[in-house]
């Protein structure tokens, strides 16, 4: 126990140190973005790992928390005059409560149903933020408000930096700390197997539904963060293909490793931002990576280079 | 009447392609258990190889073979170099493989072709026929009469073969039917190739009407996906009539109620049916085994 309790520390402070080293590294500005974007996705991946990784449920249209999260602080200041806040405890309370009102009937659901009913409540979300421009501005997105917090103004690529590192920081923290409690043991079995979980007494149905409330109020945070900080906003973030780039980030990364969302989504980020430099090869060489990787790696990066490294200090 | 029959028509016409697409998907899901999100890049292969090849001079028919054929090689490329080396693999990993294939065949189509939107000649004019008030576009026919002739066909190979039988009993269970002597390895190349051919097919008999361009097969693919889920996952039947359900509920959808929310009805209905129906409209009760 006391190692795992060890383990656990030991993964947040490298996280922190990497942190807060990495800027030293950072030539432009640029890199404090593209930096920012990772920690955001990292965010939404570990959320959607507890869902995928630990209570074993796929879900394929987790843009749609993502999207409310980032809408939710881009309406409520401009439209209702909320301060904004408020307005992203607000998304993420939306985004938690309609997680639970849709999971109900949809958690009983198994394997690729469960995906298909997801993947419908994506296209349905997206498709009314593309459609209510009056709301949302259409397909072309809509400003976002700076966040203020006691008179501080949050902007610029440095400050927002720190601010999604400390998320991170957070998230990774929350995830890490679930694994051990009875809630995350109750999500491993179910993930291992649900007959013999339900068998030792594990209430399936309702840890399923935490797992997807859980999951979506992280997407939720991430989608306001990145709202914020990019102080512009559109339906893509919603969209099908951002729901897949999620659950790429989490399987490539490693089902059930937290630090292995971190890794995927560093990976998933940066890698079309390096291949700009092959222009029209960009998705191409995008792909085979992929491809490349789930089959040499199939467990996922994380997970498969630490048995890989395991193995070699054993022998 | 005449509007009715109009959206009927058109419902049907949309729901036919659907229909090929999903049934692509309900083949390989049988013989290798794999949900392939590359389907639809299948569909966008058929008419950008089309396009392409009559572009450079061939008849149509005979760029229609070429387009087929080169489907039929990268889906049995996409067997062999990508889902084989994975085999075993869990089904998470294998959906994420054939989502990069679908990245990948999306880039490569960028590069080889273009990035425009392109249009192929309606196979027998563009004239539209008048069916009880109806303005029919003649190509409908061709998608709903070609639907029939593939769905047809599938059913005599897989019902009146010895080849068609073994896909059955792969589907049934991959290792009785290794078992008995049946090569599951083969077997699922057929699958992957012939899932290819069918999703070029479609993509040839509608490209007339909905254009192509390298990027349509995304929505295909959620669409077709979609529809075979309705039917009930892994049922060649349940893959049609989901199909052609769908193409439905999108026409009528759109005609009467609202056509920017057409989507929306679609995907509301699988969820009532899902919730209602755990299994889609066709699908067998499974009983785990534990």
């Amino acid at each position: 126990m006391r190692a795992l309790v060890n383990q656990r520390f030991v993964t947040l402070a490298i996280l922190a140190v990497v942190i807060a080293v990495l800027p030293l590294a950072f030539p432009s500005s640029y890199y404090f973005r593209v930096a920012s974007l990772v920690w955001v996705s990292a965010l939404a991946a570990i959320g959607l790992n507890i869902l995928m990784g630990q209570a074993g449920q796929v879900s394929l249209g987790h843009a749609a928390f993502f999207g409310i999260g980032a809408y939710a602080v881009a309406i409520g200041p401009t439209h209702l005059g909320i301060p904004p806040w408020a307005a992203l405890l607000f998304g993420a309370l939306l985004s938690g409560v309609l997680a639970y009102l849709v999971g109900r009937p949809i958690l009983r659901l198994k394997g690729h149903y469960l995906a298909i009913a997801t993947l419908g409540l994506g296209v349905l979300v997206a498709l009314v933020i593309t459609t209510e421009s009056r709301w949302t501005g259409g397909p072309d997105g809509m400003p976002v408000e700076r966040l203020t917090l006691f008179g501080w103004r949050v902007s610029g690529s440095y400050t927002w930096y720190w601010v999604t590192g400390g998320l991170l920081l957070i998230g990774t923290w929350i995830a890490l700390n679930l694994d051990e409690t009875p809630t995350g043991r109750a999500f491993r079995a179910l993930h291992d197997s649900e007959v013999a979980a339900q068998v030792v007494g594990v209430d399936v149905a309702r840890f399923k539904l935490q797992a997807f409330v859980i999951a979506a109020i992280y997407a939720s945070l991430a989608g306001s963060a990145l709202a914020f900080m990019n102080g512009f906003i559109n339906p893509d973030q919603a969209g099908f293909l951002h729901s897949v780039e999620l659950v790429t980030i989490v399987v490539l990364g490693g089902l059930g490793s937290v630090v292995g969302s971190i890794v995927g989504a560093a990976v998933l980020v940066t890698l079309p931002q390096a291949l700009t430099v092959f222009q029209e090869y960009e998705h191409l060489l995008l792909g085979l990576i992929i491809i490349v990787a789930m089959i040499f790696m199939r467990n996922g990066i994380v997970p498969s280079l630490s048995n890989l490294l395991l193995r070699r200090a054993r022998s | 009447m005449a509007e009715f029959l109009q959206f009927l028509i058109s419902g049907l016409t949309v729901g036919a392609v659907y229909a090929l697409v999903a049934l692509g998907f309900t083949l390989i899901y049988n013989a290798s258990g794999v949900v392939n999100f590359a389907q639809g890049e299948f569909v966008m292969l058929g008419g950008m190889v089309t396009v392409f090849a009559s572009a450079a001079g061939l008849p149509l028919p005979l760029a229609a073979l070429v387009a087929i054929a080169a489907a039929v090689a990268i889906g049995l490329m996409l067997h062999r170099f990508a889902i084989e080396p994975a085999r075993g693999a869990s089904a998470v990993t294998l959906i994420i493989i054939t989502i990069g294939a679908s990245i990948l065949l999306r880039g490569v189509a960028a590069i080889v072709f273009d990035k425009q939107f392109h249009k192929l000649p309606a196979f027998t004019g563009d004239t539209p026929v008048d069916v009880l008030g109806a303005a029919v576009q003649p190509q409908s026919f061709w998608v709903l009469g070609g639907t029939a002739v593939v769905v047809l066909g599938l059913y005599v190979f897989l019902e009146h073969t010895l080849l068609g039988k073994a896909v059955l009993a792969t589907a049934a269970n991959r290792l009785a039917a290794r078992l008995v002597g049946i090569n599951t390895t083969t077997i699922m190349a057929l699958a992957f190739g012939g899932s290819a051919a069918i999703g070029a097919i479609a993509g040839i008999l509608v490209t007339p009407i909905t254009l192509t361009s390298y990027d349509v097969g995304t929505l295909l693919a959620l669409k077709g996906f979609a529809a075979a889920m309705l039917g009930g996952m892994g049922n060649p039947v349940g893959a049609v009539v989901g199909g052609l359900l769908l193409g439905l509920l999108e026409a009528f959808g759109a005609g009467y109620l609202s056509s920017t929310y057409k989507d929306a009805f679609a995907f509301l209905v699988i969820l009532i049916v899902l919730f209602a129906a755990p299994q889609g409209l066709f699908g067998r009760r499974v009983v785990e085994r534990v």
